[in-house]
């Protein structure tokens, strides 16, 4: 298997095999965890080192739609918005990507194109994922067939839980198949795993080596759509699990939080995770996303009191 | 029975690591009953046999602490139920020990005997009466369980022969402690019948061991013994229990003082220890209520964390 | 850390604190000069600026103290319990109310971080007050008989470690119970027991109820001595507590000692490692390792060691060592110029004895007394650092193989205050648990303090417990 870190390849020879690794793995303490992330969420960041991880929090946004009403039209409107956050201040950072339905890959390519801004397509029959397999590789081919940059797709939590590990390890690697353009460059894939869903952190801890061992470039907490979704403590556990991994085989994964993200204050805590777990090297957007929608518009307020000195109001930013 | 036949004498012999050995000094001192009349040869004790003692006690320390409660509590019952058998001789032996007519003797081994199975119930119950679960205000599950500390000496009372020292050495030992006890000086022998009874209990050999000879020469060295962890003051005077005290310091041991009046006048009897052991005159009155006191005195707490949390993050679905 | 995401210096303000240039000794409701005058400067050791000067008690101040408290026994022993509750709950409140000039204080006369004053020091310094004022007329239900009675004047002499958290785990229970109070906090940390002086004032407390001695270990000897003091309460040394219980040997004096320790800190192979390198690092860096209860020695199993260690020496480089009063500070000042000295010299006997030594990575201020964290690996039973409580950021790792292994060598010291396990195993939790000779263990967790749950040692760790309804029992006349 061409995608498995040599290191683990006994790993991922089976069903059994692969339980045995996973549930290997150190446990997690679920109230040291929590209590460390809390504890990371009390430094204080101030003045030039807010106005660097405001601007770099815009820079990680993966700006997204994803609506059972979404058009075009609508589509259009974030491609604009992502391209230039914030109309009045033209040295505001572009976000990372666009995320939206497959649908509306095409959309948001041609709205895209030039910009650098990423376009990011979530797949796999999202946000569920539960189709049958023909149909979720169809919904990724589609998506890098209409030029998405990257591909977000949902692990199947049904097989998870029941423990059937090489099921989601398998899907992955097909998923990761398809990701694969014709120029031999892949779409990057990023693997959520709706941590709400799978509970447990010694899950989530599992399922973050279980993606990355299955070649995920990026490991992703939620869809957004369930009720609890990126949290500080599922978002260190992660982080940790792609430092422990880049540790051991040299490979380094990015980490997606994604949903729930509404404020200045929580991305730049979140930051704060990144830099004192994993390091400074996943503190580019590279390696760093928060998938989120109205975010973004909380930053450039932020943004705009640190150049002005005031208090900004929702109605000087863009409502899109 | 011949009125001619001759007595068998019964060789009293200290009680250290479950045997019946002779004083390593070879040395013994004369036992007389309250009027003077020689009773028998008591061992006397010296350094050496204190530190024996207290090697036995120690290596008898693992297993009756780790005993089950229930299991210690079936052992201190069944001394009571040795005893009752053996009464006759212990009546006779206080008799003669504390000057006392035989139905008054009788009626100090009935105490004695019920004092055991006092304390052979509290072994499964002191836990739950002193430890118990703290609400701490954080997601940690935190429990407080007594342990007993250790080796403790216990000075037996020198007025008491029988009952005061059962009454101190029960509450040492029904907590999982094991004791090295300085019998009363000048009646050691009901103390060295114990010995023999207890022997006969089904009660670990070591976990009670009994010291017959000049309590200052013994208790001293004891004192300062830095694998002893406790000590019971209440057999010394005011000045041995100083001396003894200070001695006490040197590993911090747990020092249960001797049951007198306190000091200050004008806090009253308000101030003493509590009023229904000692009375008025200030000695320990062994017939009242025992309390809990002499158990907890040797008992260590011990407050266990562990995180509880939630079960896991929510996960309702779409 | 020299990162693309330097975080500037987020100091806390100074300016919600009031020091005044002198204090006086609070005795009878009352600041006074000492008897003999003298006077003796505090410093911040993280600047080693002069905060204050501050009276010097001598004997007869002790004794002008003892008799203050003597006379107001009477009257506050007799109080109804829900009143002397009220008092205890109204000094809660006022300390909630001042939390943040309280905490800046201690940060400021301690060296400690702010992070640790504001968000462990005084939130537990008010839950205790607030703990114990709930039991002061609930005593007949304690378990300590009916009517249980104070003992009279109580002696307290306190540490620098934890200023005012020890202040109140040593005030609270003793007003609870109707006792009066004389307390000498330690000469490097006067400041903060002062201001609490100040919070008895504004509570209305009856004079003559507390009073504070600031002064040195003399003042807490003749305390101690004092004749008519009827229960000593001391909290620091192993050595000052054997002094104590040989000074009170033959009187009626009640004594509770909590003393020093060389928690172990036992992690097993199978232990959640991120927490337990969490746990690690709190067990010993918090507070700068100045801590009774640090879990100084860490006992690691062999199969996981190296991980281990690399995961701590990881973390340990990210810890931020500077001014106090940064909010970001991991880790603060020495709290005195002879502690630095102590600390400094077991480094270095560590060193000489053959342990491997390894310093965390970062700066050292050039004013005020500081410490680097520092662990040393390749450490044996036989090392002085894993005998001697060193009260200092420094950690000795020693490994093992099985269970028992691991109890036999963490019960192999003088102490029994702490020890910390870490396994996912609930069975080897529970049995490690029951072998351990300390009286407190944290399993899967470290350094976790709470005024309901009762904390003190085994062995020569001390005797007596603190908090809980087992922590009543010091004041009460329940022998």
């Amino acid at each position: 298997m061409p995608t498995t870190a040599p290191a683990f390849s006994d790993a991922t020879a089976s069903d059994s095999a692969l339980r045995r690794f996973l549930h290997g793995l150190p446990g997690v303490d679920a109230v040291g965890l929590e209590a460390r992330a809390a504890s990371l969420g009390t430094r204080s960041i101030k003045t030039t080192a807010k106005a660097y991880a405001i601007d770099l929090a815009i820079s990680m946004i993966d700006l997204t739609t994803l609506e059972g009403a979404d058009t075009p039209g609508k589509v259009r409107a974030l491609a604009a918005k992502a391209v230039h956050p914030d109309p009045t201040d033209r040295t505001t950072p572009r976000t990372a990507a666009v995320c939206v339905y497959p649908d509306m890959a095409a959309t948001a390519v041609a709205a895209l194109a030039g910009s650098g801004v990423k376009v990011a397509s979530v797949a796999t029959a999202f946000p569920a994922g539960r189709a049958a397999l023909d149909v979720k590789l169809a919904d990724v081919r589609d998506a890098v067939a209409a030029g998405a940059d990257e591909i977000d797709m949902v692990i199947d939590r049904g097989a998870f839980l029941s423990g059937r590990y090489l099921k989601v390890y398998e899907e992955i690697l097909a998923v990761k198949a398809q990701c694969a353009r014709a120029d031999g460059t892949d779409a990057r894939l990023k693997v959520i795993f709706e941590t709400g869903e799978l509970s447990t952190y010694d899950n989530i801890r599992r399922a973050s080596w279980l993606g990355m061992l299955a070649g995920a470039d990026f490991i992703k907490t939620s869809t957004g759509k369930v009720a609890t979704n990126a949290t500080p403590a599922n978002t260190l556990l992660m982080l940790e699990a792609v430092r422990d991994f880049r540790a051991q085989t040299g490979v380094q994964i990015g980490v997606k939080p994604a949903g729930g993200i509404r404020t200045s204050k929580d991305a730049v805590k979140f930051l704060v995770l990144v830099n004192e777990t994993a390091g400074e090297d996943w503190l580019d957007n590279h390696w760093f996303r928060f998938g989120a929608s109205s975010l973004l518009n909380d930053l450039l307020m932020q943004r705009q009191k640190l150049s002005t000195g005031r208090y900004s109001g929702p109605d000087y930013v863009t409502v899109d | 029975m011949s009125d001619n036949r001759l007595s068998v004498f019964k060789t009293y012999k200290l009680y250290v690591g479950g045997k019946f050995p002779r004083s390593e000094s070879g040395r013994v001192y004369e036992v007389t009953d309250s009027k003077g009349k020689w009773l028998a040869n008591a061992p006397q004790s010296s350094r050496k046999d204190a530190r024996d003692a207290v090697v036995a006690a120690r290596k008898a320390f693992g297993g009756w602490s780790g005993a089950t409660a229930y299991n210690r509590g079936q052992i201190l019952y069944r001394v009571a139920e040795m005893l009752e058998g053996r009464k006759d001789q212990f009546v006779r032996e206080v008799a003669d020990a504390e000057g006392l007519s035989k139905s008054k003797a009788a009626a100090v081994v009935d105490a004695a005997i019920d004092r055991w199975v006092w304390y052979a119930g509290w072994t499964d119950k002191i836990g739950q009466v002193v430890g118990g679960a703290n609400p701490v205000a954080g997601p940690f599950f935190n429990l407080s369980t007594p342990e007993p500390t250790g080796v403790v000496t216990v000075l037996a009372p020198q007025e008491s022969s029988f009952l005061g020292l059962v009454s101190v050495i029960a509450p040492v030992i029904a907590t999982g402690n094991t004791a090295v006890v300085i019998a009363s000086a000048d009646s050691p022998l009901p103390a060295l019948s114990l010995g023999e009874v207890l022997a006969t209990s089904d009660l670990p050999g070591g976990v009670v061991n009994i010291l017959s000879g000049k309590t200052s020469e013994i208790a001293t060295p004891l004192a300062s013994h830095q694998d002893v962890n406790a000590i019971d003051l209440t057999g010394a005077d005011a000045a041995l229990a100083k001396e003894l005290e200070i001695a006490a310091a040197d590993n911090l041991k747990r020092v249960l003082r001797p049951p007198v009046s306190r000091h200050h006048p004008e806090k009253g009897a308000q101030s003493a220890a509590p009023s229904s052991a000692v009375d008025s005159d200030g000695t320990a009155d062994w017939t009242a209520d025992p309390g809990t006191h002499r158990l907890t005195a040797f008992l260590e707490t011990k407050t266990v964390w562990h995180p509880t949390g939630a079960l896991g993050v929510s996960g309702s679905s779409y | 850390m020299a990162s693309a995401f330097e975080y500037a210096p987020a100091p806390e303000s100074r300016s919600v604190v009031d020091i005044a240039p002198s204090y006086g000794l609070f005795i009878d409701g009352e600041f006074t000069e000492a008897a003999d005058g003298k006077v003796f400067k505090t410093v911040s050791p993280s600047s080693e600026e002069v905060l204050s000067e501050v009276a010097q008690a001598g004997a007869a101040d002790v004794d002008r103290a003892v008799k203050a408290a003597r006379k107001a026994f009477e009257k506050w022993s007799a109080l109804p319990g829900s009143e002397r509750a009220k008092y205890l709950f109204r000094i809660a409140r006022i300390i909630q109310e001042r939390s943040r000039e309280l905490a800046v204080l201690e940060t400021l006369d301690n060296g400690k971080p702010i992070k640790e004053t504001r968000d462990a020091d005084l939130p537990l310094v008010a839950a205790h007050f607030f703990y114990y004022a709930g039991w002061a007329d609930k005593l007949d239900h304690a378990g300590y008989g009916a009517n249980p009675r104070p003992l009279g004047v109580a002696g307290q002499v306190i540490p620098w470690n934890f200023p005012l958290l020890m202040l109140a785990w040593k005030i609270a229970p003793a007003l609870a119970t109707g006792n009066t109070v004389v307390l000498k906090p330690a000469e490097t940390t006067p400041l903060s027991a002062l201001f609490f002086a100040d919070i008895c004032r504004q509570a209305g407390l009856p004079k003559g109820v507390v009073n504070i001695l600031t002064g040195y270990g003399d003042a807490g000897a003749a305390l101690v001595a004092h004749e008519d003091v009827n229960k000593v309460a001391f909290t620091g040394s192993t050595a000052v507590g054997k002094a104590i219980a040989r000074q009170v040997a033959g009187t009626d004096k009640k004594v509770t000692l909590e003393l020093g320790g060389k928690g172990a800190n036992i992690v097993f192979d199978d232990a959640p490692v991120d927490q337990a390198v969490e746990g690690i690092v709190t067990g010993i860096f918090f507070n700068q390792g100045q801590v009774c209860c640090a879990g100084s020695r860490l006992l690691v199993q062999e199969s996981v060691q190296d991980e281990v260690l690399d995961a701590l020496k990881r973390r340990l480089s990210t810890l931020r060592l500077g001014d106090p009063l940064d909010k970001n500070t991991d880790i603060g000042a020495i709290n005195s110029a002879e502690q630095l000295a102590r600390i400094t010299a077991l480094a270095e006997t560590g060193e000489a004895e053959g342990a491997e030594r390894w310093t965390a990575p970062c700066e050292l201020p050039s004013a005020g007394y500081w410490f680097a964290p520092t662990l040393f690996t390749d450490v044996t039973q036989a090392h002085t650092i894993a005998r001697d409580e060193i009260f200092g950021p420094v950690l000795s790792v020693l490994s093992f193989r099985t269970p028992d292994e691991a109890v036999a060598k963490a019960n192999n010291s003088q102490y029994g205050l702490s020890a910390g396990i870490w396994t996912e195993k609930g069975s080897r939790i529970l049995a490690v648990a029951n072998k351990l000779r300390a009286g407190v263990v944290w399993a899967n967790t470290f350094n976790k303090f709470d005024p309901t749950s009762p904390f003190g040692g085994y062995k020569e760790s001390g005797f007596g417990r603190e908090g809980g309804r087992h922590g009543l029992e010091a004041y009460l006349d329940v022998r």
